[in-house]
């Protein structure tokens, strides 16, 4: 146990910061997980590489010289149809079936995208720069670097336009129709097989914002992508299916949680005490719904 | 038809099998070739350094093979290595060393990449009493478990900054300094810690900030805000290739001022070309650098070997690849001194060996460790954009003054 975090109040506010600008990003990644999980009901394992692989991306444009951040429009218009053609592979003949099906799936194409990434871009541990320098607060005392800021800002900005694309956009409304019941809505008419791929599409392209965005905040590596599988996979448990603001504040609230923990119980036990918190998140809610009546078994 | 078919296939299998065993317990020394084996690391995360390695390997067997061979009982032998994938999988690398004894008849074996994937094979070799000489296995576990076969030519995890802490306390006019480290959670990096608390209590410095870095982390804004608040003289900082990019990244973009910075894997990084003047004035600490000025007859000196492995690999060896080519000196010296293929007496004759590489000195102690070598620190240094390493320490080689305190970021351009 470290209260340092008590005695020097600044550090509070840093902590606050980094936890929530960390948290909208992983939001992002949980939001594309939550679609697909919703509207198809296949947990993806290789949500993590696909990030990754949208932060190679970005990588490349920064090798050739082009600025970075222009990854976050190239690469999710790539990563779009590397989902929508891996939907058209592998995907839809595991769609409708058992869950575990998917998941052995989608572990299969993490393994394989990993081997890829490992073959084309090398094993090294990279990162862009994206020198957009340091946000200064309190005389000094609280350093934000500016790359983080603009990555939560894009993340944010990316997550409302798809707020409005699903109420609005004819997709968007047929995307919603065939998670909530897809035998309904193929017999109105929608082509679900069309929904599949592009939902499968969005989620990539969503992967690949965050992907360019992790280039030039943290660091890429080609098999570190299940950390963000597994940190999505947290964000959606506790925030539920289909449901953008709660999975925003799930991730805001996880990156605070997390921060604090690091602070308070040591760097060693940040990542368990999520886990801790998410345990301790399970339990409660069946407990709660144990006390509904119209729960049923 | 079905249990005939099965019979018959048994029957085959069984009978290569036995033709391979015999064949392959000759294979040790062919003809004029000793046939030396390794797994290595050529696809999977550590598939970068796993060819520094095998490139290292190369470039000693084709210089020793070109420059006479190894002379045992008055006639000339060659090396030859049979390599393996082992796809830097701990469990692959295991099985691999099993077939590399069992099916290829393998005698001697040369190490693989990482102290992880060494730790899987030491057992293996020790098992089947197959002498291994490795040059990629820096933690201090290997070489307390009694293994009588493993011999390490690199100076072991926990004498990696050892170094830096007498540096920053001797800049502190000899009293203890307040130290803040993190470092990531896998065998060798808690090596390294265990040597820093031990230069700690050695020096009387006090230890302020003690983090665990978990592997899967790749930010550590936390630590380093902590270190803003703690003012300490000295940040330690060892994660792998990940955990030097990640400090230099968020140290320079939260603008965290230090007056000193230690680091291993800066070169393993390319710390100074990826993050370039970010990277000044970190200090890291490095097995072998050309600049040293050891010599055998082999390769010359460190600047020859830098010159002769660019000519031929087209960049400039790391110090994996040096370690590496070391470990065939090794060898040959020991087969030349036993003056016999008998593997009990190659081993008491590598127990033995006490000769200086272009690499450094090599000598063997207790648990296989290399002794006779210090680790080296070198500074990022730039001049206008372009950064460089520049060895501090040991004085004996230093080519440049260590430079103290770090200047503050308000302060740097």
């Amino acid at each position: 146990m470290d209260f340092l975090i008590f005695q020097v109040p600044m550090l509070m506010v840093q902590a606050s910061l980094d936890g929530i600008l960390l948290g909208i990003l992983f939001a992002l990644i949980a939001y594309g997980m939550a679609l697909q999980w919703g509207v198809m009901n296949i947990i993806n394992i290789a949500q993590g590489d696909l990030v990754i692989l949208g932060g190679y991306i970005a990588y490349t444009m920064y090798l050739a010289g082009i600025h970075p951040a222009w990854g976050v429009i190239v690469s999710p218009i790539i990563m779009y149809f590397v989902g929508w053609a891996l939907y058209k592979l592998v995907i839809n003949k595991v769609v409708d079936r058992d869950l575990f099906i998917s998941i052995l799936a989608t572990f299969g194409i993490a393994i394989v995208f990993q081997q890829l990434m490992n073959f084309i871009f090398g094993a090294d541990v990279v990162v862009a720069q994206s020198e957009y320098g340091t946000t200064m607060l309190f005389d000094n005392s609280v350093t934000l670097p500016n790359s983080k800021i603009f990555s939560a800002f894009v993340s944010l900005a990316y997550a409302v336009a798809l707020v409005i694309y699903m109420k609005k956009s004819k997709l968007g409304r047929a995307i919603r129709a065939t998670a909530q019941n897809a035998r309904a809505a193929k017999i109105l008419g929608v082509d679900t097989e069309k929904v599949y791929a592009a939902t499968f599409g969005i989620n990539a392209a969503l992967c690949g914002i965050a992907g360019a965005l992790i280039s030039i905040t943290l660091t890429l590596h080609p098999y570190v992508g299940l950390p963000y599988t597994v940190r999505s996979f947290m964000i959606v448990i506790v925030a539920g299916l289909g449901n953008l603001p709660a999975v925003a504040v799930s991730g805001m609230g996880l990156g605070l949680f997390e921060e604090f923990a690091d602070y308070i119980l040591g760097t060693e036990f940040r990542i368990g005490a999520v886990f801790m918190l998410l345990v301790f998140i399970l339990v409660y809610r069946r407990f709660k719904l144990s006390k509904k009546r119209e729960y049923l078994k | 038809m079905n249990k005939i078919a099965k019979l018959f296939i048994t029957f085959i299998s069984a009978l290569t099998l036995t033709l391979t065993s015999i064949t392959s317990s000759f294979a040790k020394v062919e003809g004029d070739m000793i046939v030396l084996g390794s797994a290595i690391s050529l696809t999977g995360k550590y598939s970068s350094n796993g060819v520094h390695t095998q490139n290292g390997y190369n470039m000693a067997v084709d210089r020793i093979n070109s420059m006479g061979g190894v002379k045992v009982g008055g006639k000339s032998y060659k090396f030859e290595i049979i390599y393996y994938d082992d796809e830097s999988n701990p469990k692959r690398a295991a099985q691999l060393a099993e077939r590399l004894i069992k099916q290829d008849g393998v005698h001697y074996m040369l190490g693989p990449y990482s102290s992880g994937l060494t730790k899987a094979i030491a057992p293996v070799t020790e098992k089947y009493k197959i002498p291994m000489v490795e040059a990629n296995g820096a933690s201090r576990s290997l070489f307390t478990k009694g293994y009588k076969y493993l011999f390490a030519v690199l100076s072991p995890a926990n004498q990696y900054l050892e170094v830096a802490i007498d540096l920053a306390v001797e800049k502190n006019g000899g009293k203890g300094v307040k130290i803040a480290q993190a470092f990531e959670q896998d065998a060798f990096s808690q090596d390294v810690r265990l040597g820093i608390l031990d230069a700690a209590k050695r020096t009387g410095s006090k230890i302020i900030i003690d983090d665990k870095l978990p592997k899967e982390l790749n930010d550590m804004a936390a630590t380093l805000a902590k270190v803003k608040a703690t003012k300490p003289d000295v940040l330690v900082v060892s994660g792998h290739t990940k955990g030097a990019l990640t400090a230099i990244r968020q140290i320079s973009e939260m603008k965290v001022d230090v007056p000193m910075l230690a680091m291993t894997h800066c070169d393993a990084a390319k710390l100074s070309k990826q993050h370039g003047k970010k990277s000044e004035y970190a200090l890291c600490a490095s097995q072998w650098h050309k600049n040293l000025s050891y010599k055998d007859k082999f390769f010359g000196g460190g600047k020859k070997y830098d010159k002769d492995f660019k000519k031929e690999f087209g960049y400039a060896p790391p110090y994996q690849s040096a370690e590496s080519s070391a470990a065939l000196l090794v060898f040959k010296d020991a087969f030349e001194r036993a003056n016999s293929f008998d593997r009990d007496k190659v081993r008491d004759a590598l127990k033995a060996t006490d000769m200086q590489t272009f690499y450094g000195n090599i000598k063997f102690g207790p648990g296989g460790q290399n002794v006779a070598k210090p680790m080296i620190l070198f500074q990022v240094r730039c001049k206008g954009d372009t950064c460089e390493n520049k060895v501090v320490a040991p004085t004996k080689w230093a080519s440049d003054k260590f430079f103290h305190p770090i200047p503050k970021w308000s302060e740097r351009g």
